[in-house]
């Protein structure tokens, strides 16, 4: 059974689609939330029917709402995310503008999960979700304002935007920012260091320098957790622990599509096998497919080489924007990509990335999609 | 007793109630009353550094108030509303 839930979060709400066995027939669910801005929409995997979500709304702050039915009905976090308060002026006064990245904990850790903000916080629930405390060891790391200087950033603020764990270990962590790059943690976020060697940030005077890469995704080989897969800002990288320099795996895609992207998918099994979404990223940087003939990318050699998987997208005139959590994969026998644009269409391919096919269009613009088996 | 009104983006908050009462002497405590009978409302409105989100507005009897410390007493009527925000 290939049955398989998307979790898509839009500007403007979140929305549900379920596939049959054959992920032929989707049906919807939503809007969910219809206004408010979803950044992410996460299935416990633990327990196969806790969603969170991270949401706020042009006007209200933001808060994390939580489901246990499937998303028919919600509650909202008692303690949402939140940087301490300063008192008496000392030192900058942080508030949490939006909650960007949600990472269930370790398999090992029920209830637990981690969450990443703008401005670039860590926080960690151990009730579900429903009691959010910061992270000293990286909130308050006497190094927090070189990494996350309070100019720095995106245009919608800079970002704490992902949190991995490794599947052997609870306890070994890893984060990537938009200001200072990938960053390793061996106790559970206590302690962290960058993990940046051979990371190009071309915006930069030194442009390899310990801190301060935009590393926009990483993902760990689900089979190879020493494995980690990286879309940065500059360019497609790998890295096989325990070595500590990233290879620059997106040398090898052609020269006129780059290595500029949003996001990296690793294959659920084949640890070799990764997919990017390539985006123009040439002179006033468009973000958009290259030459508006979106494709996908799919190296099955660890980056040595990549080919291009374009069957069923427009072949001109598609200036697809896929942003960071708004790619993902399935874990079926054939497996299952997912992606959503800016343009708020949802596209799917059910053999790994040779074909692809829409499965819904006139959503607002979609920031995250995230896939889950069907109970 | 405060007078308070609600905007729409909060009324899910009230169980769709606009305008109610509320106890306290500054807008901090009318939000920490208003909180307490429906919890998350305050955070939405004001962040953790007691700042007046960026998109929200308080009035005090038709004062802009920019500090949620400013005091409020009997027969004040306090307004919250959502400002423009952006399409």
């Amino acid at each position: 059974m290939a049955a398989t839930q998307l979790l898509v979060g839009t500007r403007k709400g979140a929305w549900i689609y379920r596939s049959d066995a054959a992920r032929k027939a989707w049906s919807v669910q939503g809007p969910i939330f219809l206004g408010h801005i979803v950044n992410h929409l996460v299935l416990d995997p633990r327990d196969g029917k806790t969603l969170l979500m991270a949401a706020s709304t042009g006007h209200l702050g933001p808060t994390i709402f939580r489901s246990v039915d499937g998303g028919a009905t919600w509650t909202e976090a008692e303690r949402p995310p939140a940087f301490p308060k300063v008192e008496n002026g000392r030192g900058p006064a942080r508030s949490v503008d939006h909650s960007f990245w949600l990472e269930p904990g370790h398999p090992s850790e029920p209830g637990v999960w981690w969450a990443g903000t703008s401005p670039p916080g860590l926080f960690r629930s151990a009730d579900g979700g429903a009691t959010w405390d910061g992270v000293a060891g990286f909130n308050d790391h006497p190094m927090y304002w070189k990494w996350c200087p309070e100019d720095g950033g995106t245009p919608d603020g800079a970002l704490l935007n992902q949190i991995q764990i490794d599947p052997r270990d609870p306890r070994h962590m890893y984060i990537a920012t938009s200001t200072a790059g990938v960053f390793e943690s061996h106790d559970q976020g206590a302690g962290w260091a960058p993990l940046n060697q051979g990371v190009e940030a071309s915006f930069l005077p030194d442009p390899y320098p310990e801190y301060g890469q935009d590393a926009h995704y990483i993902a760990l080989a689900p089979t190879m957790p020493d494995r980690l897969w990286q879309q940065n800002h500059c360019g497609i990288y790998r890295l096989d622990r325990p070595a500590e320099r990233w290879d620059r795996i997106g040398e090898a895609m052609p020269k006129e599509i780059g290595d500029i992207g949003f996001t990296i998918v690793p294959h659920p099994r084949a640890a070799d096998t990764a997919w990017v979404f390539p985006m123009d990223g040439t002179e006033v940087w468009p973000r958009t497919s290259p030459d508006g003939k979106p494709a996908v990318y799919r190296t099955r050699d660890a980056g040595a080489s990549w080919e291009r998987q374009d069957r069923g997208f427009p072949t001109e005139q598609g200036w697809f924007t896929v942003k960071r959590q708004a790619f993902c994969a399935d874990k079926a026998a054939s497996v299952g990509l997912y992606l959503g644009t800016t343009g708020g269409e949802l596209w799917m391919s059910d053999d790994e990335g040779q074909a692809w096919r829409p499965i819904a269009a006139h959503l607002p613009e979609i920031y995250s999609v995230s896939a889950a088996p069907l109970p | 007793m405060i007078a308070v009104f609600i905007p729409s983006q909060l009324t899910s908050y009230t169980d769709g109630v606009s305008r109610l009462t509320a106890a306290g002497g500054s807008i901090e405590a009318v939000l920490d009353d208003l909180d307490r009978r429906f919890p998350g409302l305050k955070f939405r409105v004001v962040d953790e550094q007691d700042r007046i989100r960026r998109h929200m507005r308080i009035f005090k009897n038709g004062d802009r108030a920019q500090d949620v410390r400013a005091a409020v007493g009997e027969g004040d009527e306090v307004l919250i509303f959502g400002a423009l925000s952006g399409g």
